[in-house]
């Protein structure tokens, strides 16, 4: 006998489910939308017919046209790449460490997870005090010699630490997932290994660091998609750089922010969303197509 | 080839103290097996040896070296782990070869040897597999031959056989012997099984709550246990035991009121000591009732074993098993005869546990307290 709960009416649920339908609907679909919308059209500079007009893909043409639009693409990917690898190998060192219970693993495990929870605008605002090179931590750099650290004036320099911060706040994160994946290792193989007589890193890198490519492979899908278009990125970039010097920091989620909300220039920013999205598209299909095949053992 | 020796050697974690002080030598070349019930120290013994372990106190040494503070890379020790502990990543071959790997040998002399290897543990077919396409008997043969491509000086065995099935089991141990016999090198082999112990051990340990309780041939520990746990450790089924005072003239004791035969020079010396008796099932003599010289006994049930039988009786309360022939039949319930023969029989003390024997006192290793003569 089936044994199931029927609920006549058909109003209760419906109560139930209305907040979150009410969430996804005015901030998911109606902006998801709305982009759709603005990125095919334009609105008439000096107003006229109260709407806008249908331009195609006059939008596309000139945000791909522009140079500093692929400017900012790179930046952003080199951005990715660097601060994703960054924040990995750190906690990837880290949570060996912990692994090996070395001395006070116990009380760093708990500090480890701290960054975390810090909201991103935070962590910028704190490494803007900490990396400012007039009166920061970092300032005593400048007394050795002058402008060995400034991100004001040189483009590398805030590239770096726009990467420090994200990078920074991330290896907690990673730090969680990977201490235990690593945990889930038998002793027994790690063991053997140091019977067949390898060290420390070679059993990291030959036996710990192959068995946790599944862990691995999710945080870099991760990773790399936060560091590429997330909130993150934003309000790093935003409290530490706002983009500078010279747009040397001005990554793809930053330039579409400013564009859209101080430039006003919706249509073109809607526009780079839309290319932003079909590029995550594509990284993501990439990255299960191609790499999540080698990490799986069987 | 290696000589191991052990110096009493302890191991604690915190306040427990796991192992007592141990000491052993173990002969170049000779296959060690130490047996025990589980929690007596002997894999956490077998550990220390490898390097896995840290050693609390004492010292341990491979051919004269003192390795306490050494690598288990630098003690040229191979180990065989009870789960196999196979790299699931790797293929066979490369779970063999990545000793040499690690060695730094060279691509095509690591081949070489691989193959080689492969074929002494019958696995040259298997090379491409990965370990989770093995059966576990394949296993068992990737972690043996991972063990011998190094060409160790020791062999250490955790429990190796204790994942397999019992046709299987019985199957590797022909074969680790056979592999002990060609390489030659020292062994040390953990088991639980008692039977695995006997068949391998050139040098038998038992071991116990952290203590050595006796160390010999397989053969000497059978007929000659040290302590009461030894006797009814070794032996299947176990060993039978009753508690009794040896009799004035020394040359007896009584099991329900009637008198059993000891060896006399031995009674004489511990006259109206308490002892218990034990004598193994294969000893004891099960004959009609009424025979003369034995004690009457109710058949209580008899287990079949094709080959022959094992019958349980029952006598005032005390229960025995006795090994009886294929055709000694026995009705259950019914009334037979129990005869224990006095070459047959093992006393050891009640106080102490040790066995009462004609050695002198001073030989009985480590004994606490001498037993009153």
């Amino acid at each position: 006998m089936n044994k199931r709960t029927v609920f006549k009416s058909w109003w209760l649920p419906v109560l139930f489910a209305l907040p979150q339908l009410l969430l996804i609907v005015f901030f998911f679909y109606w902006p998801a939308i709305s982009v759709f919308n603005w990125a095919f059209s334009l609105e008439p500079a000096f107003g006229g017919a109260g709407e806008r007009l249908f331009v195609g893909f006059d939008n596309f043409r000139e945000v791909f046209a522009d140079g500093e639009y692929w400017r900012s693409v790179s930046l952003s990917l080199f951005f990715a790449f660097t601060a994703t690898g960054l924040s990995m190998l750190i906690a990837f060192v880290l949570a060996i460490c912990v692994d090996r219970q070395l001395k006070g693993s116990g009380i760093f495990r708990f500090f480890y997870i701290w960054p975390y929870a810090i909201a991103a605008p935070a962590v910028g605002l704190a490494f803007r005090f900490i990396f400012a090179p007039e009166s920061g931590l970092i300032a005593v750099v400048n007394t050795w010699s002058p402008d060995l650290w400034n991100p004001a004036k040189f483009g590398s320099h805030a590239m770096i630490l726009v990467i420090i911060c994200f990078a920074w706040k991330w290896i907690g994160y990673n730090f969680i997932f990977m201490t235990a994946g690593l945990q889930s290792i038998p002793r027994s193989l790690l063991e053997a290994s140091s019977m067949d007589g390898s060290g420390p890193v070679r059993r990291a890198l030959d036996i710990q660091l192959p068995l946790l490519a599944p862990t691995l492979f999710f945080l870099l899908v991760l990773n790399l998609t936060e560091s590429f278009v997330g909130p993150d990125t934003y309000g790093i970039v935003d409290l530490t750089t706002e983009g500078g010097p010279n747009k040397a920091t001005d990554m793809m989620v930053y330039r579409i922010v400013s564009e859209a909300f101080r430039g006003l220039n919706y249509s073109g920013a809607a526009a780079q969303s839309l290319v932003l999205i079909g590029l995550i598209m594509v990284f993501t299909f990439i990255q299960f197509r191609f790499v999540e095949r080698r990490v799986h053992y069987k | 080839m290696a000589e191991i020796g052990i110096k009493n050697v302890r191991k604690s974690y915190g306040q427990t103290q796991i192992l007592h002080g141990v000491d052993l030598n173990f002969k170049s070349g000779e296959f060690v097996v130490i047996l025990g019930p589980s929690g007596c120290g002997k894999s956490t013994l077998l550990r220390m040896i490898a390097g896995l372990e840290e050693i609390s106190a004492g010292e341990i040494s491979i051919d004269n070296k003192v390795v306490n503070d050494l690598e288990p890379r630098d003690r040229g020790c191979s180990m065989v782990f009870q789960n196999y502990a196979l790299y699931p990543h790797m293929n066979v071959a490369a779970n063999i070869g990545y000793a040499l790997k690690v060695a730094g040998v060279p691509r095509a002399e690591r081949d070489r040897r691989i193959l080689e290897t492969a074929k002494i543990v019958g696995l040259e077919e298997l090379l491409n597999r990965k370990p989770a396409q093995l059966s576990g008997g394949q296993r068992q043969r990737v972690a043996m031959g991972r063990a011998i491509i190094r060409e160790p000086k020791v062999f250490l065995f955790d429990e190796p056989l204790s994942n397999l099935d019992a046709k299987l089991r019985v199957q590797m141990r022909v074969e680790i012997r056979r592999l002990h016999k060609r390489l030659s090198a020292t062994s040390v082999f953990v088991t639980h099984d008692q039977v695995e112990a006997m068949t391998l051990a050139d040098k038998l340990i038992v071991m116990n709550k952290g203590h050595v309780e006796q160390v010999g041939t397989p053969l000497e520990i059978y007929h000659r246990p040290r302590t009461r746990f030894v006797g009814s450790f070794i032996g299947s089924p176990a060993m039978n035991f009753f508690e009794t005072t040896i009799a004035p003239g020394g040359d007896r004791v009584l099991l329900d009121g009637i008198a059993q035969a000891i060896d006399p020079l031995l009674g004489s010396k511990n006259a109206g000591v308490k002892v218990a008796v034990g004598i193994r099932p294969e000893h004891c003599r099960l004959v009609p009732a009424g025979t003369v010289n034995s004690v009457p006994a109710n058949v209580d049930f008899v287990e079949e074993l094709g080959s022959g039988r094992i019958v349980h009786v029952e006598i005032d309360g005390l229960g025995f098993a006795v090994s009886v022939e294929e055709d000694q039949f026995f009705e259950q319930g019914a009334m037979a005869g129990l005869q224990l023969p006095a070459e047959h029989i093992h006393l050891f003390s009640q106080e102490t546990g040790l066995r009462l024997d004609d050695a002198p006192v001073a030989l009985r290793q480590s004994a606490p307290k001498t037993v009153a003569a």
